[in-house]
């Protein structure tokens, strides 16, 4: 079936802000997608909330409409770009949701825009739980025992049935937010009650419990034509219970048999031709780990994190067909864009083996639950390949950057064999490194098989792994034993770790034998096709089939997991100098170890290495690529931290040199810097102890911010108010070693300014100035940021620009700079310089229209701003204003604190765009999930230094038509100012508390700002928590609060204005 | 123990042996599917060949009797890259070690399988030895690998006598065979994969050239009575036996190897029973009719191949182990005409015949192992027989 002529414009719907759960494999797919109906001569609008996604760039798409993600909105875009289809199958369930909207109010049919891909039919098939149940029913495809309930009172009476325990999962949410696995009633009763309120249509599926089974995953493809093939399988080594996406997954599934794998691919397409789905479409199943007895557990009708990992893990490319078949081909006209010579209608074949690990923000959240369940908590993953599994358990290890390089990692040593035991049943991100521990203490595989229900054959493979590590203590390191440590892709600094040696001799060792990483293709065909894309992994032992070009070529490293503090925005920047380097003719290598990313996409650079991001595996590539330089301002702080390994490598670092990176990060050297341009910034001074840090905050007087240099996010940035405050953040801080100085400053309160800028080594590019709506003491991350700034005057831009162009020259950027200040009155600080690209590049690049990656990459190359057209400076202020949002996903890591503070906590962001203030800030709070209001009832429970900022906002509230409640304190002085607030009880008096008051449902807001300490037993915490996992918009910084009234104040009823940014 | 993987243009792979201890000289073809190497293994197609997995991964389910194609492994040696040391599956009897060693087949593990995959794409299917002998002599070896031939192999893998598989579930107790689709025993939970038994009451003609179980299977559970005759059976013993339809199953080798076979063949393409071709029972119907085959330069081995039915537009994953193939340049398209084609690379994957109720097909919709979406030609032959017998 050849191309469907009636599509001509379409609405793509993204998948909106970062959240877990919904993270940037929406972003690829999209991009993908997008640019697959582009070639197609196809016009494309693209709609999504998120500024940092590469698809929301004007070279995706044709217009572009960074608005929120709301049924209104996109009723308006239609209106106003009159499309004639709309896909809404790549945008994740946040895009699915919407065009389901849309369609079912009948907008869609009168406005004759087509849905796409999958029908609104086969949607609600796949989607509502009973609709599915019956349908699996129909086909003879088995579920677990399970009802749809929609009260509490029906799921305890079901359960009376089958039995406990249960599992519980809402429809319609993403990453099964509010779902759980109950014991008990009482549990039962408290995650029911969570997960009705969640469901976007108030169901909750509760279930027969089969956890421990084994849960395999299908990618399955279906065209118009009914074609059907499976991209690819996927065993998660963590058995049914655990969320795939916090699971360990290991691609193509290992423990099952050709009987085995073919009943559940047989039974993954009878489900996705009876639903008659056409695109791609993920189906899980739970496999009886000692029977043919399986389940279907779940189908999700769209491209989803599952499917970019099978992209990635087979070559695949799955949101390209996926496109293609939306619109009209069959998938036997759609060319194999891997092989260029085979067809899409074909399965892909693996010659290696892929194993993906989550990467979890416990790191982020230290008082949060690590237990992994039903729910998903990882931001982000990691994909790696190799010829074995143990081999790509420990690459994937240590791609996660999170100081693990191996199953010693995490010590346990001194848990006896019967604690190991217990510590066993504990399902968290340490279940390998326990099982490692266990396996050492001469527990049977037996016994951590009927604990942990995880196949014996992957506690084997651990085995195998502690063993070598054994044998690497004992005995002497043989070529023979150094060429299996590495075949199991033990790295040279573990082995010197074990054998006592030094790294380098261990590397001497084996160039000395020969034993050197060879590099081998996936090729999605395992190699019975000669394969035109150059995609590589690493694997010792093998031949090497990657060969050097002589062209000149760049090595641009990419920013490996999405985490907190480093997201989807590293990977737009280094996509655009990828293809900034193409334009300028070099061959350009990428590496990366993300799945989820655009940068992993087998067409964005000449060449992709999946390889984990250590000094040791790029020197693998270096020494085989021989690359005329590298590119590392652009992979946020994983790039950065190879800088120094790549010189020694011999690899010229092209832009700012390296020394100059260090002198920003390094105190003295930045201090020295500060005077000789005459920058002032907070007094303070490095230290490593905690007794340092105190005598220097003594000496500044307190309050002081508390951080350890070289990170990203502000990572264990605190702000002490006394000496125990300084004891207990540096001893968190001390937890992980510190190779570089802790850096005690005064806290300066004022307006916190960002600046991004490009320098040419002579002239600087200011595309705009940024002014941060919290006070300092909020980390920029979890900022509100404002383009153009609003409060501060001309003579303070100008000073800022200056100070910008002077710390530039001093620093001698070649490419970016980013540099925050604090504005108080007139006077202007420097609070931290940061020579590399930054989490504000993507946003203010789009609003400003000025390709800032693009720019700096130019000029890394050598040419000049003046040359690329621009004159130097400050740029000229747009007439529109546009907003940087910061969203959060704190419901979904229980027991994690909420409130800001100097360390970074949201997952992703949102912009709101607009010809006013008042709108931009509006659209901004609509496209964070902030919709108000909805009852006009609020709580405002405040710290006394508070309470006069608190009167002034509760009084516009109050105006607006709120109820106020407040505790005590706060009550009395509202009152006093002569505002009608209503006093509720604290949580340890008696009923209706506060606590009752949020779990009635009928309040649209908490403010509530922390005392000091991190006391979590506090009150606060509970009232934080409470609000966050009952839905209810709970803001710990007036700021937000005042900003959030200010645009609740100035909303008006009907139409937003619509920006189209690919027009700036 | 050291093994070596010589090739016939000379090349030279160092590893270590597995299974049978003892030298061995074949035709070295590679099987690009991630599981279902028992299958593999026991598959009398491979007889005369060496199989190399492309799956770098292999034995971890160990073996299972029930999923074995035949009574045991023809392949002449098997190439991994690495055996898994635990064998992990609930069905699973032995590992694939003790599996080889018991049958005597040599095997070796631990070489780069897919360079030696690259090489054969490159230059084609070749012979090779495989050997613990270190001080081999590479100038004594070469001129023997190249002097091999599979030769006729059909002789050694069909049965000796004619037997029956009755229809429906019972045959897995009472045949000869056992495993494919349908699980015995305790451990059934699953229903077999058919759920209608619509070819009760037929009986069929099964010629075994070198017979997957599978094959009977497919036809016993839907109802059908099989009878599977030796290879060298003359038509009119099959003919008096006055069967409904005739299945000619697959099987090793050249075809053009087959020439007793192929004139009986001839006889039963003539007599108007339906019948219905699988693989090397494809071939030798189109040699019976007049047409050519030919030899890929490295076969399609693997449970991949997309499959297009010219009739329906329709794309089918497949099952596919062959290396020669029916030239369709050369077909009368009076006789035969294609039905179905590689979708990759565009070489003939069945035959309609024009004059007789015949159809055939290269690839296997047997599966096993592979993909089972191509079943549905059992029932387009159960609909044929039902024409027939109405006509």
């Amino acid at each position: 079936m050849p191309k469907n002529p009636n599509v001509k414009k379409v609405l793509v719907i993204g998948s909106g802000p970062i959240v877990i759960g919904q993270a940037a494999e929406f972003d690829y797919a999209g991009t993908q997608a997008c640019r697959s109906l582009k070639e197609e001569g196809v016009e494309v609008v693209l709609v999504n909330s998120n500024p940092a996604t590469i698809m929301t760039d004007k070279d995706i798409a044709d217009h572009v409409y960074i608005e929120p993600l709301t049924v209104k909105v996109l009723e308006q875009i239609i209106e106003k770009e009159k499309p004639d289809s709309i896909l809404p199958t790549l945008g994740g369930q946040a895009g699915l949701n919407l065009g389901m909207e849309l369609e079912e109010s009948g907008f869609l049919a009168s406005h004759h825009v087509t849905l796409l891909g999958t029908t609104a039919a086969t949607i609600r098939k796949a989607e509502d739980r009973q609709e599915f149940k019956d349908t699996m029913e129909k086909i003879g495809e088995p579920c677990a025992a399970s009802k749809v309930v929609e009260s509490i009172e029906d799921g305890v009476e079901f359960v009376k049935n089958i039995g406990y325990p249960v599992v519980l999962r809402p429809a319609y949410t993403l990453g099964g937010s509010g779902g759980g696995i109950a014991h008990n009633q009482m549990e039962l009763e408290e995650i029911l009650a969570n997960g009705l309120r969640l469901s976007r249509v108030g169901q909750v599926l509760v279930e027969r419990c089969i956890a421990g089974w084994k849960e395999i995953e299908y990618e399955v493809m279906r065209d118009g034509a009914g074609n059907c093939i499976t991209v690819c399988n996927m065993e998660n080594i963590d058995p049914v219970g655990v969320h795939t996406g916090d699971s360990i997954v290991v691609a193509p599934s290992q423990t099952l048999g050709d009987k085995e794998y073919q009943m559940l691919r047989s039974a993954a397409l009878n489900i996705i031709s009876e639903l008659a789905i056409t695109g791609g479409c993920n189906v899980q199943f739970a496999l009886h780990p000692t029977s043919f007895e399986y389940c279907v557990i779940e189908v999700n009708p769209r491209v989803s994190r599952s499917s970019a990992l099978a992209s990635k893990a087979t070559g695949y490319p799955i949101a390209k067909v996926a496109a293609k078949i939306a619109l009209g081909y069959t998938l036997d006209e759609i060319t194999n864009s891997i092989t260029g010579k085979t067809c899409a209608c074909f399965e892909p074949t693996l010659d290696y083996c892929v194993v993906k690990l989550p990467r979890l923000p416990f790191d982020k959240f230290l008082t949060a639950k690590r237990t992994l369940t039903t729910q998903m908590k990882a931001t982000g993953e990691v994909m790696s390949i190799c010829q074995n599994f143990e081999g790509a358990l420990m690459k994937a290890i240590r791609s996660l950057e999170q100081h693990v390089d191996c199953l010693r990692s995490y010590d346990f040593s001194d848990l006896s064999g019967e604690e190991l035991k217990e510590r066993l049943r504990i399902v968290d991100d340490q279940r390998i490194y326990v099982i490692a521990e266990a396996l050492r203490k001469g527990i049977s595989q037996e016994t951590i098989h009927e604990i942990t229900m995880i196949d014996i054959w992957f506690i084997d493979k651990l085995a195998i792994l502690t063993e070598m590590e054994e044998r690497l203590e004992k005995e002497p390191l043989t070529e023979e034993l150094l060429k299996e440590a590495k075949r199991l892709e033990f790295p040279d600094s573990v082995i010197a770790r074990l054998t006592g040696m030094a790294e380098d001799e261990i590397r001497q060792r084996r160039y000395a034998h020969g034993i050197t990483a060879a590099f081998q293709m996936v090729d999605t065909c395992a190699a019975e096709f000669k394969a035109a894309t150059p995609y590589y992994y690493s694997c010792f032992g093998s031949e090497n089939e990657a060969a050097a070009s002589d062209r000149k070529k760049v090595l641009v490293l990419g920013s490996g997991p999405i985490r907190i503090g480093q997201g989807i925005e590293f990977d737009y920047c280094s996509v655009h100098a990828t293809w900034a380097f193409a334009k300028a003719g070099y061959e350009t290598i990428i590496i990366n170890n993300n799945p989820e990313t655009v940068s992993t996409d087998f067409d964005i650079a000449d060449k992709l290495y999946f390889e984990p991001l250590t000094p040791e595996d790029v020197e693998n590539i270096v020494r085989l690529e021989k690359p005329d330089g590298a590119i590392v301002q652009f992979g946020g702080q994983t790039a950065i931290k190879l800088t120094e390994s790549l010189m020694k490598m011999g690899v010229p670092i092209l832009g700012t040199r390296a020394e100059d990176v260090d002198a920003a990060e390094d105190r003295e050297l930045f201090d020295r810097i500060l005077e000789q341009t005459q920058i002032p910034r907070a007094a303070g001074g490095t230290v490593y102890t905690a007794q340092e840090a105190k005598e220097v905050a003594n000496r500044l007087g307190y309050p002081v911010l508390v951080r350890p240099s070289y990170v990203l996010g502000g990572q264990g940035m605190q702000i002490a108010i006394n000496d125990q405050e300084i004891e207990e953040f540096m001893e968190i801080i001390n937890r992980i070693a510190q190779d570089h100085p802790i850096l005690v400053d005064k806290y300066l309160q004022g307006k916190e300014i960002e600046v991004d800028a490009v320098c040419d080594g002579t002239d600087i590019l200011i595309p705009g100035i940024m002014e941060h709506i919290e006070r300092t003491g909020v980390h920029s991350g979890d900022s509100i940021s404002v383009y153009p700034a609003h409060t501060i005057d001309e003579k303070v831009k100008e000073k800022i620009a200056e100070y910008t162009r002077r710390l530039a020259k001093a620093l001698h950027v070649k490419g970016l700079i980013n540099i925050q200040f604090i504005a108080i009155g007139e006077e202007v600080y420097v609070i931290e310089v940061n020579p590399r690209s930054s989490r504000t590049v993507p946003y203010i690049s789009k609003v400003t229209g000025i390709p800032i990656v693009d720019l700096a990459s130019e000029v890394i190359i050598g040419k000049t701003i003046r040359e690329l057209g621009y004159e130097p400076g400050l740029q000229k202020e747009a007439d529109y204003v546009a907003i940087k949002m910061p969203v959060f996903s704190f419901e979904k890591i229980r027991g994690a604190e909420i409130s800001l503070g100097p360390e970074m906590k949201s997952t992703g962001e949102c912009l709101g765009i607009a010809p006013t203030f008042q709108e931009a800030l509006y659209k901004a709070f609509l496209g964070s999930g902030v919709d108000l209001p909805r009852f006009k009832q609020m709580i405002i429970t405040v710290k006394d230094a508070d309470k006069g900022e608190a009167i002034e906002i509760g009084r516009r509230f109050e105006r607006l038509g709120y109820t106020i409640y407040a505790t005590r304190s706060t009550a009395a002085a509202l009152r006093e100012a002569g505002i009608r607030a209503r006093k509720v009880n604290k949580i340890q008096q008696e009923s209706p508390t506060v606590m009752d008051l949020i779990l009635g449902h009928k309040i649209d807001l908490v403010i509530d700002t922390p005392t000091q300490g991190r006391d979590k037993s506090r009150d606060g915490f509970l009232i934080r928590r409470t609000a966050i996992e009952t839905g209810v918009n709970c803001l710990t910084s007036l700021d937000t609060a005042r900003a959030l009234v200010t645009s609740l104040e100035t909303a008006r009823e009907g139409a937003l204005t619509l920006v189209d940014v690919a027009g700036l | 123990m050291k093994a070596f993987l010589i090739l016939e243009d000379g090349t030279v792979w160092e590893g270590i042996q597995i299974g049978a201890g003892r030298d061995m000289i074949s035709e070295i073809v590679f099987n690009t599917s991630m599981a279902g190497y028992p299958e593999v293994l026991t598959d009398p197609s491979y007889a005369g060949q060496a199989v190399c997995m492309t799956y770098p991964l292999i034995g971890n389910y160990g073996v299972c009797t029930e999923d074995m194609e035949s009574v045991k492994p023809w392949v002449d040696g098997f190439i991994v890259r690495e055996l898994s040391r635990t064998p992990s599956n609930f069905r699973s009897d032995k590992s694939i070690q003790q599996f080889l060693e018991e049958n005597g087949v040599p095997g070796i593990a631990g070489i780069d399988t897919r360079a030696l995959t690259r090489l054969l794409r490159e230059k084609g299917t070749m012979n090779g030895m495989i050997t613990t002998n270190a001080s081999y002599s590479i100038e004594e070896v070469l001129p023997r690998l190249r002097a091999y031939t599979t030769g006729k192999v059909v002789e050694k893998v069909t049965c000796r006598e004619k037997y029956e598989v009755t229809g429906t579930k019972d045959m897995a107790e009472n045949g000869p065979i056992s495993g494919s689709a349908v699980y015995t025993g305790e451990r059934e939970q699953r229903p077999t994969l058919v759920h209608s038994l619509n070819g009760a009451g037929k009986r069929v003609a099964l010629l075994d050239l070198g017979m997957k179980r599978g094959i009977a299977h497919s036809l016993a559970q839907r109802g059908i009575d099989v009878t599977v005759y030796p290879a060298h059976t003359p038509a009119e013993e099959i003919l008096g036996d006055r069967p409904d339809g005739i299945m000619l199953s697959n099987g090793p080798g050249d075809p053009k190897e087959c020439e007793g076979i192929i004139g009986e063949v001839r006889k039963l393409y003539e007599s108007g029973v339906p019948i219905f071709a699988i693989c090397l029972g494809h071939q030798l119907m189109a040699l019976a009719t007049g047409a050519d085959t030919y030899k890929l330069k490295y076969g399609h081995r693997g449970g991949n191949h997309p499959v297009k039915d010219l009739q329906t537009g329709r794309v089918y994953i497949s099952s596919q182990n062959h290396g020669y193939v029916v030239d369709m340049d050369r077909l009368d398209r009076r006789i035969a005409r294609p039905a179905f084609v590689n979708a990759n690379d565009g070489t003939c994957e069945g035959l309609t015949y024009m004059q007789r109720p015949v159809f055939t097909v290269q690839y296997h919709p047997e599966a096993c192992p592979g993909p089972q979406d191509s079943g549905y030609l059992f029932d387009r032959f159960i609909e044929m027989m039902e024409v027939g017998k109405n006509a």
